[in-house]
């Protein structure tokens, strides 16, 4: 079953065109990786999927409910609020540079929208909070705030912050972009680690190789349009396209 | 001497006064006038802008005459002086404020505002829990100039013959032929500015929990 359809999708900023016609559609527990060279649209690709930017036009559809279509006219038609306030829980989505709360602790951070979205009873919300905490290996950190945390952390706070809600899909632009090298590994761990829980995941990133290793299904974007789609071994060992060929030789995988 | 200083506290206490309602009004309109700034319609931020830039850039000591006395070209009454005072620094300083604030509202990183978007969390929850409290924080500095100001420009009053403390120093000055009277009410601004700037460190203090 689809969790997430995406269909001839357009969007453009004013004069341009940042996606050109993508189409997909994300399984339930399949880990979907997206690559391609800085600018081919990726992070608005997630963007529009959270509904941090609207499509022109094209259809998206949210574990069944439809976010967006577009009319025979072919303009864009959006759910009513109500109804896109509540499917776009359905999706979390993790920062490139974490966006925590600098104000509220770890803890608050984590129960704030289970208590005031989901009107979660303080007391579970805080048991779901310490749960995930323990998860992410920062069983002691619920009352520090993010100041006081390294990059790694901090990114793994983010994601219990997403997966507190209990979202069908969690989505990641380049989770690791913005920690120094040493950290990365902590977080593509924990990735690694909700994949094997078959979470479902859409991960925007640049390192190749733990696309290939942790995705179902990688996606390769070039200029707006989704140039090939394959298993990791389709796309990394035996493509026949000449742009993927080339930004695969240039990223050095 | 005792007579003066019983004569002065009255003054003092008009001060004191026409600060505290000051910053009762100003501080929530401020709020308001940098919302009507930033917002998305062209005319509402172009006419707020427009009442800015008339509120900083011409005199407080104008606005004042031009709030008490307007009014009497206009409708025949004027307002009494102290209403009038109350109504000239609460505009002339929520457009002070309203640039403090939006100064503030706008170094909040976009990307706070789009996780809270992500997480499914109201505007206006937006607003009072995620934005408002950092912004609280990060303005308290410039704040804590403007509140120190406002305790110095309360000496305008008088223009319009509300005897506040300068007042009333100065009326003592003329009556004892005696400067000293002057020279106490400089110790009595020194005084309350120096509880002002006491308590804006101790809320930045209280603030210093995050960074
Ligand atoms: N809000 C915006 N306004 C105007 N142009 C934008 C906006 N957001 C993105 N763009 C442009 O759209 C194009 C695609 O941007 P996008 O961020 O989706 O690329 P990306 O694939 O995520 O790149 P990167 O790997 O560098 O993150 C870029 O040319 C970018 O400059
Ligand atoms: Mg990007």
């Amino acid at each position: 079953m689809a969790v997430i359809t995406v269909e001839q999708v357009k969007k453009s900023f004013s004069t341009l065109e940042v996606l050109k016609d993508i189409s997909f559609s994300l399984e339930k527990g399949e880990v979907l990786s997206i690559i391609g060279p800085s600018g081919s649209g990726k992070s608005t690709l997630l963007r529009c999927i959270t509904n941090l930017e609207t499509v022109d036009s094209g259809t998206i559809t949210i574990g069944g409910d439809t976010l967006v279509t577009t009319t025979d006219q072919g303009s864009a038609v959006y759910a009513d609020k109500h109804t896109i306030s509540r499917i776009r829980l359905r999706v979390g989505l993790v920062f490139q540079n974490f966006n925590l709360f600098p104000h509220f602790s770890v803890m608050r951070n984590l129960t704030e929208a289970q208590i005031h979205v989901l009107k979660t009873p303080k007391d579970e919300a805080r048991q779901v909070a310490n749960e995930l905490l323990v998860k992410m290996g920062l069983a002691d950190k619920a009352t520090a705030y993010p100041y006081q945390l390294s990059g790694g952390q901090q990114q793994r706070v983010s994601i219990a912050r997403a997966l507190a809600l209990k979202p069908q899909v969690l989505c990641f632009d380049e989770p690791t972009s913005a920690l120094d090298p040493e950290l990365t590994g902590e977080i593509l761990a924990v990735i690694k680690e909700l994949a094997s829980e078959h979470m479902t995941m859409m991960v925007v990133t640049h390192e190749m190789a733990f696309a290939r290793d942790i995705s179902n299904r990688v996606i390769f974007m070039d200029d707006g349009l989704i140039v090939e789609q394959g298993s990791p071994e389709d796309v990394f060992a035996k493509t026949q396209n000449e742009r993927t060929k080339r930004f695969l030789n240039r990223f050095g995988s | 001497m005792g007579k003066l200083l019983m004569l002065m506290l009255e003054g003092t206490f008009t001060s004191l006064r026409i600060f505290f309602l000051t910053l009762l009004f100003a501080l929530p309109l401020g709020l308001l006038v940098a919302k009507g700034r930033m917002s998305r319609h062209r005319i509402i931020s172009s006419l707020v802008n427009g009442y800015i830039m008339i509120m900083r850039g011409t005199p407080l000591i104008l606005q004042l005459i031009f709030v008490y006395f307007a009014p009497y070209y206009i409708f025949g009454s004027s307002a009494d002086r102290f209403t009038a005072v109350i109504i000239a620094y609460v505009i002339n300083y929520a457009a002070y404020f309203a640039e403090i604030y939006r100064g503030g509202i706008q170094s909040i990183p976009q990307g706070q505002l789009e996780a809270s978007s992500v997480l499914g969390f109201s505007k206006i929850h937006t607003f009072s829990h995620i934005v408002m409290p950092q912004v609280v924080k990060r303005i308290m500095p410039a704040m804590g100039n403007e509140v120190i100001t406002l305790v110095k420009d309360t000496a305008l009053a008088q223009t319009i013959g509300v005897a506040e403390l300068f007042r009333v120093a100065q009326n003592a000055a003329a009556r004892e032929f005696s400067t000293m009277p002057i020279f106490i009410a400089g110790v009595f601004y020194f005084v309350m500015n120096a509880i002002v700037s006491k308590s804006f460190d101790r809320i930045e203090r209280k603030l210093d929990y995050y960074r």
